[in-house]
């Protein structure tokens, strides 16, 4: 997840890996191996690139908006079609009625869904996503990651992400980038990003000195105790994806002295008490091992 | 006053001259059209078969001479120049220059009208391959496509709506000043207006110029016909049918 400022290199950094842009000094591998040692073309074909504004062909229909990819590496007619229907399906617009219109026929979210599935189609271990969901109401931007999130757990592909929004930042990455000016200035777990900003720059940025706002960026899952004997039947529960925000409301308003963190099929986890929320609050008392920021000196950025 | 609106609404001895005599012309248009249809319709057709050889070759002097002019900027101003300049030279002028070399007939015409068509073509060329939204080429290149394929799967495509107007502006231009090149003998309707204007036969005259009118108007409409059918035009009309 790359996240920083406007006009920081964030779009830079994603077209260098995919050249189309060249780096001047330095070396950038993708899957071990390193980007040069195949022809640009092939190279790209191999990358998922979803681009910010969608980037789909105007004059070409969904269906061969999403098949262009596969049709570049030749697959024979009736396996993209197939593939086709079966993309429209996982980004939720109903082959049927999407297949046949232009990309013109299409509302802005519904073009992002549909340049998330053009990057998808020939399985692409690398997904480079320039702030897919940028053009798109909130309620949409949600749903939307949620697809993405589930499309990540089923193909576990690498994926770049850009975003200004630190809360989408939180809830998809599994390390956030913090750029600034063209460099890396702090790259960590987001709670790391949170807890542990390397300066004001990156503090401010992930809002990270407004108390409510930071344990509204630390999942339950991530600090709970245990579990230890049973838990009673009144205490609140919450889903593991809750925040910790969530956590402290849900304390205030039943009283009891801890939530119950529970899984999917409402098994108990864990639970956080007030003492967990506090010392997450209080950001130096986290207890978390520091991690030196890394430099992004050039030499290597591995994806 | 009064008088100024009677001689006005009854014609002066003049006017009603032109009058009579126009509804005569007109009569003995009808008649020499009746009669010589089969020869009208044989210039027509000599006339559309000049001027869509004269198109074609330009053609194939405009596509690559737009598309390099298109890549390469420095060349737009002496391109667009020089061509914007030939444009300029009286047709007539232009014939005669060619006859020493050319002779007369139908090759001089062609080299004639084949020159006068490449500015409409290179410049709709070159303004529709640079119309071309950047971003939707840089796209093309991130899913892979090589430089071959993101031009005639993308570039060439969106930029031909364009193209093909400058082929319908160099395509009628090129009917009227075909009419020209019968003064060197290369046929068409041309000839009706040329004898006409010599035998002083004015229903020979307007006939030409009825065919010519005709023929222009059907070929425009035929080739906006063919606009219609690219991706381009077919996803626009989508787009307003919703
Ligand atoms: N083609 C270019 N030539 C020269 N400079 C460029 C070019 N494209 C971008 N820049 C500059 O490079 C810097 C980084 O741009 P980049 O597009 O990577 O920003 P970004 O982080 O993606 O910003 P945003 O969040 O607004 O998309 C900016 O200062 C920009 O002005
Ligand atoms: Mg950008």
């Amino acid at each position: 997840m790359l996240l920083g400022p406007s006009g920081c290199g964030k779009t830079t950094l994603l077209k260098l890996v995919n050249r189309l842009y060249e780096p001047t000094r330095g070396r950038i591998t993708v899957d071990g191996t390193d980007i040069h040692a195949l022809p640009a073309p092939a190279l790209r074909r191999r990358i998922g690139y979803v681009i910010q504004q969608s980037g789909l062909f105007p004059h070409m229909r969904i269906s061969e908006n999403i098949g262009i990819v596969p049709t570049l590496l030749k697959w024979d007619k009736a396996r993209i079609a197939t593939r086709v229907d079966e993309l429209l399906d996982l980004v939720g617009l109903p082959p049927a009625d999407y297949r046949r219109r232009y990309p013109a026929q299409l509302s802005g979210g519904e073009q992002q869904r549909v340049g998330l599935a053009r990057a998808l189609a020939a399985d692409p271990s690398t997904l480079l996503m320039d702030e897919p969901f940028g053009a798109v109401d909130a309620i949409t931007r949600t749903r939307l990651q949620d697809e993405l999130r589930q499309i990540h757990t089923r193909f576990r592909q690498t994926v770049l992400f850009v975003t200004h929004d630190i809360e989408e930042a939180v809830r998809l990455a599994d390390e956030i980038v913090v750029m600034r000016e063209g460099r890396v200035v702090q790259f960590a777990t987001p709670m790391r990003i949170v807890m542990e900003p390397v300066d004001s720059f990156v503090a401010n940025l992930v809002g990270a000195n407004d108390v409510l706002r930071r344990l509204s960026l630390v999942s339950v899952s991530e600090v709970l105790t245990p579990l230890a004997g049973p838990v009673g039947p009144v205490e609140p529960r919450l889903q593991r994806a809750a925040r910790l925000r969530d956590a402290l409301g849900a304390l205030l308003e039943s009283g009891a002295d801890r939530v119950v963190v529970i899984d999917d099929d409402a098994r108990p986890l864990g639970t956080v008490d007030l003492g967990v929320i506090q010392r997450a609050g209080t950001r130096s008392g986290a207890g978390w091992p520091a991690e030196p920021a890394v430099g992004f000196s050039g030499q290597q950025g591995s994806v | 006053m009064l008088g100024g609106r009677q001689s006005r609404r009854l014609g002066s001895p003049a006017s009603r001259a032109a009058f009579e005599f126009g509804i005569g012309v007109s009569c003995l248009t009808l008649d020499y059209l009746s009669e010589h249809w089969p020869q009208v319709l044989q210039l027509t057709l000599d006339h559309l078969e000049l001027a869509s050889i004269a198109v074609g070759l330009a053609l194939l002097t405009a596509v690559p001479l737009g598309i390099l002019t298109s890549r390469f900027r420095t060349l737009t101003l002496p391109v667009l120049g020089l061509l914007g300049a030939l444009y300029t030279v009286p047709s007539l002028a232009f014939l005669a220059f060619l006859i020493p070399s050319q002779g007369l007939g139908r090759r001089p015409a062609i080299v004639m009208l084949a020159t006068y068509a490449q500015i409409f073509l290179v410049r709709n060329i070159v303004a529709g391959l640079r119309g071309v939204d950047a971003p939707t080429l840089e796209a093309a290149r991130g899913v892979g496509m090589t430089d071959w394929q993101v031009f005639y799967q993308v570039r060439w495509p969106l930029a031909l709506p364009v193209v093909l107007a400058g082929i319908r502006t160099a395509f009628v231009t090129t009917l009227s000043l075909a009419t020209v090149s019968a003064w060197i003998n290369a046929g068409g309707l041309g000839s009706l207006l040329f004898t006409g204007i010599s035998r002083d036969n004015p229903p020979q005259i307007l006939a030409g110029a009825i065919a010519i009118v005709a023929l222009t108007l059907l070929a425009a409409t035929a080739l906006r016909l063919v606009e219609r059918e690219t991706a381009v035009a077919r996803a626009a009309r989508a787009a307003r049918r919703g």
